[in-house]
């Protein structure tokens, strides 16, 4: 195997960079819009939450490339001239990638923390409720912290596939890990070693994500609940 | 947007067929059923590898599994672009990479899916097999299997709508798929990105939604059936 000269490491570090910035901006957009979608889903206002299931459908039956190409091809159509300028002056891509990637993990996330919710029996709501905590007060302190914790062993499974998925964005042009490793194999033909190079990365931020889950399962486990 | 159906329908539905190489949305499908066809017996052969007792044989699969499991499914495409001509010593299409990446990363996943099934049912039933004198193949084959992958139905009905949507990747080296053709489609109307893309997200919902739905009202059946008889 060939060793890859000083200039494309860099150039790999780089794309490596970029796929860490990408993964976490569209993580924690992701887990906002989450949290929102899921607040919002567990009101009693039947509209809204069509609204919701909506929004979880359509994204989980569409292509995360689909949502890319729309979000970098299409979107931009429906802003102002001036913003539309700024954003292609900004790096556009990179953006656009993080917005359709969190937007469509937010999807997945939102159904999981939801699994977690069902978890917590009604009583925990009510008597929160009782106290004199109004709905968001109760969601806030008393019934997300309780379904966050259940819902741990899926959103660490969920943050692993957002971290492969950002390969998707290579599409747009986005300068990620796999971008790199392609520009790379272009310039040296030297396959085995740019692909390995980066496979190696992506196990090596693979099991990273499945480690600190683990610790973090650890952590927030239940005692004596089902998956102590 | 109504318009470039219209126009447009038969190159994403079929791509340039009859004229050309079949394409669209009828590539998409074909793509999905070939990697899920393909990938099915390989999951079970790596769950049954899996959950053996031979102990060297369920280690190699578990770091197979697990590799496969960390890395893209872009970077296996890039990796099938590179090995599967070595491998058969002559080049090789976009479709059949596409294929080949699509049964190796699918048939990891699916087995995870079936191994979780297998581990599921009570070892009082493997057990109970053993002692009236099956053998461990025989146990698998008459007792454990049948029990698991029923269980697991509705798991892997999901994955073969993942499947369809991981197809879209093909995209990327230019197989002549559904998101490929859309984006001709594109080229050639060129000033409405927006609309061209959202009939390209509806035709994907359309065909995965109500697969989705169907494949879990025949799951349902198939219990209940089972429940009455």
């Amino acid at each position: 195997m060939y060793l890859l000269e000083a200039q494309y490491l860099y150039q790999m570090l780089g794309g490596m960079v970029t796929t860490i910035q990408l993964f976490i901006v569209s993580w924690v957009l992701a887990f906002s819009v989450a949290l929102t979608l899921v607040v919002i889903r567990a009101t009693e206002w039947s509209v809204a939450r069509w609204l919701v299931d909506a929004y979880v459908e359509y994204h989980r039956n569409v292509p995360l490339l689909v949502h890319v190409l729309f979000w970098y091809f299409g979107m931009p159509e429906l802003l102002p001239e001036s913003v539309r300028g700024w954003l292609y002056q900004h790096n556009a891509e990179m953006s656009l990638a993080a917005i359709a990637l969190g937007l469509g993990a937010a999807a997945y996330i939102a159904e999981d923390i939801r699994s977690g919710l069902r978890a917590i029996p009604d009583t925990q709501f009510e008597a929160a409720r009782a106290m004199g905590a109004n709905y968001l007060q109760g969601m806030r302190y008393v019934i997300i912290p309780q379904a966050l914790r259940h819902a741990v062993p899926a959103l660490i499974g969920r943050a692993l596939l957002l971290f492969k998925n950002t390969s998707v964005t290579m599409a747009i042009g986005v300068a990620e890990l796999t971008y790199q490793a392609r520009e790379i194999e272009n310039d040296t033909y030297r396959t085995f070693a740019t692909y390995g190079a980066a496979t190696a990365m992506y196990l090596a931020g693979a099991f990273l994500i499945m480690f600190i889950g683990a610790r973090i399962h650890a952590y927030y486990a239940i005692s004596g609940g089902r998956n102590a | 947007m109504l318009e470039i159906v219209r126009e447009y329908w038969p190159m994403l539905l079929v791509g340039q067929y009859p004229n050309g190489p079949l394409g669209g949305l009828a590539l998409t499908l074909i793509v999905a059923v070939l990697g899920l066809a393909f990938s099915l017996p390989l999951s079970l052969l790596i769950a049954l590898a899996r959950v053996s007792p031979v102990k060297w044989l369920s280690f190699v699969t578990a770091q197979f599994v697990r590799v496969i499991r960390g890395i893209p499914l872009l970077m296996l495409i890039f990796w099938a672009y590179f090995v599967v001509p070595k491998l058969i010593g002559s080049s090789v299409s976009g479709f059949t990479t596409l294929v080949c990446a699509l049964v190796v990363y699918q048939a990891a996943y699916l087995a995870e899916v079936i191994r979780a099934g297998i581990e599921a049912i009570p070892s009082g039933q493997i057990e109970a097999s053993r002692s009236m004198g099956s053998s461990y193949m025989l146990t698998m084959r008459k007792v454990i299997l049948p029990q698991a992958l029923l269980n697991v139905l509705p798991s892997m009905t999901n994955q073969f709508v993942s499947t369809i949507k991981e197809t879209s990747l093909g995209y990327v080296i230019s197989v002549n798929e559904l998101t490929f053709s859309a984006n001709q489609v594109n080229n050639l109307v060129l000033t409405q990105p927006l609309q061209v893309f959202g009939v390209l997200a509806v035709v994907y919902f359309i065909v995965c939604f109500s697969l989705s739905r169907s494949l879990r009202w025949l799951d349902m059946r198939i219990r209940r059936s089972r429940a009455m008889a």
